[in-house]
């Protein structure tokens, strides 16, 4: 046996373990207050709870408010990742067909959305979208969370393309397929882990979002978020914790099935 | 045995975008109906261009592509009803083999019971008929590339396209699935293009061969022509060995090839119709069935004999000794080429 097989056997070492459950913990542990706290049956925050009851998931799934900041945040979160998915798969695509410097720059450019402040992005869609009338409007928040989706989806779908086989599009039209053939039966089904991931980034990234989304709010349009932020804002109830817990589940469900299907490549 | 068609190429010229000479240099060329036709070259020479250029991936800067009389120059690669297979085999990994192989039918909207009777008949042809399930990440190189043969072959298209085929694949395999290439050839009677950088391949597998350098058609002929009577030092060292000295006439070589040259002692003499030149021998390589001996003349020439490995060689490394040959098997050559040459190597 080699010194590399016996070295891995015995795992990493100590500190490479404490640090990664040092990590796991600051990210973690949080979770572990408001997921506890939520099933309280005080009438106040508690934590941790000193009785247990299901009275504040009863209320946020019965109450009018929130259910629908929660399906508005779903509807948006669906039609953005849908949008985004389009809109990236084509720019990746694209990106790959024109000369490199070029490519290169606009790269840069589709990847603005990750690197300035949401707040100024938030400022800048909210005075825009006011003069368009897309300000409180369910298509207008769609397009600003597609905007802020596309890198992802970019992102993801060219990590794929990199080691995408040109020649198989040669090798289609040859055996007779034109354009979108080749690319409904041979790009898409290849691409189709990087595409998921896309899909699945652009929901979660828009499900999330927060600052635009409080921008273009009104008392009609309000995101699970935004909505979370104005009951803190009025009176702390753990109705709060509740909702925590569905972002926090949905989230990681999603972030799941991104990683079961990367263990699963071609 | 399916129709035959002929491809005729004229003129074709392609500039490549900030290149200074073009890829493919007004290139005229006819393919005849069943023909196998081999582009040969080295690197760069543009025969894999003009294969493109064929295949409609590639298209003309100025020239055309006919086949059967029929201008398909801005054809899209889809319509041409042509077959290709590349040096990297590109079967589609997410499908199986026999979906591959009947993904051309499925284009031409062939019935599923007609798809399913092809594709079983044409993987018998290349011997995969146990291996239609599996994915092509299953399969060896060599059996990849008997799928991609099936696969372009299925659908009759007017001729079959290859792209240096055999390029990735390790020597025994090569030589197997060459002759498997020359069978298909001769069952389907199609026509081929055949693109390699492999002289021996090119002599072994075809009807005709062009031979190409800096984008141009140097010389056209049949594998014995060729190696005969090339007609530049290019095409004499692109095609077998041969011993190269100074011309006659400025601007001219002689070449003999290395079986045309046989060794004596110095003190022999040549009888009728021979020509002898004094060589040293620089090295003496045994070849299995022959002994190659590499030989240096007054002059600097450098050349080669290749003697049969019956006859026990009475030479050593470093002797002097005389090279004999028949005045008929020596060759003129034009040295034009010679510049290229060296640039290309």
């Amino acid at each position: 046996m080699s010194l590399f097989s016996m070295r891995r056997e015995s795992g990493p070492g100590l500190f490479l373990r404490s640090m990664t459950l040092l990590t796991a913990i600051l990210i973690v542990l949080p979770t572990f207050v408001v997921i506890p706290a939520s099933f309280t049956a005080g009438e106040t925050f508690q934590f941790p709870p000193q009785e247990w009851s299901l009275r504040w998931y009863e209320n946020f799934f019965t109450s009018r408010m929130w259910l629908s900041s929660l399906l508005q945040s779903l509807q948006i979160a669906s039609f953005t990742a849908v949008l985004a998915t389009v809109l990236g798969v084509s720019a990746a695509i694209g990106l790959t067909r024109i000369p490199r410097r070029t490519g290169a720059v606009l790269k840069l450019f589709f990847s603005l959305p990750l690197t300035v402040p949401s707040v100024v992005i938030g400022i800048a869609i909210y005075a825009v979208f006011l003069k368009w009338h897309l300000a409180g409007t369910l298509s207008g928040l769609v397009l600003a969370h597609t905007a802020l989706a596309i890198p992802f989806v970019i992102t993801t779908v060219a990590a794929s393309l990199t080691g995408y086989d040109n020649t198989l599009d040669l090798a289609s039209s040859s055996l007779g397929a034109g354009g979108i053939t080749t690319l409904l039966r041979i790009k898409i089904p290849l691409l189709a882990p990087g595409v998921i991931s896309g899909f699945l980034f652009a929901f979660v990234s828009s499900f999330d979002e927060f600052v635009v989304a409080l921008f273009l709010q009104t008392p009609r349009l309000r995101t699970l978020p935004v909505q979370m932020y104005n009951s803190i804002a009025l009176d702390m109830d753990p109705t709060i914790s509740a909702a925590s817990s569905v972002i926090v589940v949905a989230t990681t469900i999603t972030f799941l099935l991104v990683s079961l299907r990367a263990g699963n490549k071609f | 045995m399916m129709k035959k068609h002929s491809i005729k190429i004229s003129n074709a010229t392609r500039y490549y975008p900030g290149a200074a000479k073009p890829a493919i240099d007004d290139v005229s060329l006819d393919i005849a109906p069943g023909e196998f036709m081999t582009f040969l070259g080295p690197s760069g020479s543009g025969k894999t261009t003009l294969l493109s250029i064929i295949a409609g991936f590639v298209t003309l800067s100025a020239g055309s592509v006919e086949i059967d009389g029929q201008d398909i120059t801005n054809l899209k690669p889809h319509k041409r009803d042509l077959g290709v297979v590349f040096q990297q085999y590109a079967l589609f990994p997410h499908m199986t083999v026999s979906q591959n192989v009947a993904y051309p039918l499925r284009q031409r909207g062939v019935s599923k019971a007609e798809i399913e009777k092809k594709v079983r008949h044409v993987l018998d042809l290349v011997q995969l008929g146990d291996f239609a399930h599996r994915l092509p990440r299953q399969l060896s190189g060599g059996q990849q590339q008997r799928v991609a043969l099936a696969r372009a072959v299925v659908y009759e298209p007017r001729a079959l396209l290859l792209d240096e085929p055999l390029g990735a694949l390790d020597k025994r395999l090569r030589d197997r699935l060459q002759l498997e290439i020359a069978r298909m050839h001769r069952e389907l009677g199609m026509t081929f293009v055949f693109v390699t950088h492999d002289q021996e391949e090119a002599l072994t597998l075809s009807d005709r061969i062009a031979v190409f350098n800096n984008g141009r058609i140097v010389q056209i002929g049949t594998p014995t022509e060729l190696y005969q009577r090339p007609n530049s030092l290019f095409v004499a060292r692109f095609l077998g060995e041969s011993t190269v000295m100074e011309g006659p006439n400025q601007g001219t070589s002689i070449i003999v090839r290395p079986e045309h040259i046989s060794l004596k002692g110095l003190a022999n003499n040549c009888s009728e119709g021979e020509l002898s030149k004094p060589a040293r021998i620089t090295d003496i390589a045994f070849a299995g069935a022959h002994l190659k001996v590499g030989l240096a003349f007054a002059g600097g020439a450098i050349g080669s004999s290749l003697i049969t490995a019956g006859n026990p060689l009475s030479f050593q490394r470093g002797e002097e000794v005389l090279a004999v040959w028949n005045r008929e098997n020596q060759h003129a050559v034009a040295n034009e080429n010679v510049a290229a040459d060296s640039a290309a190597g």
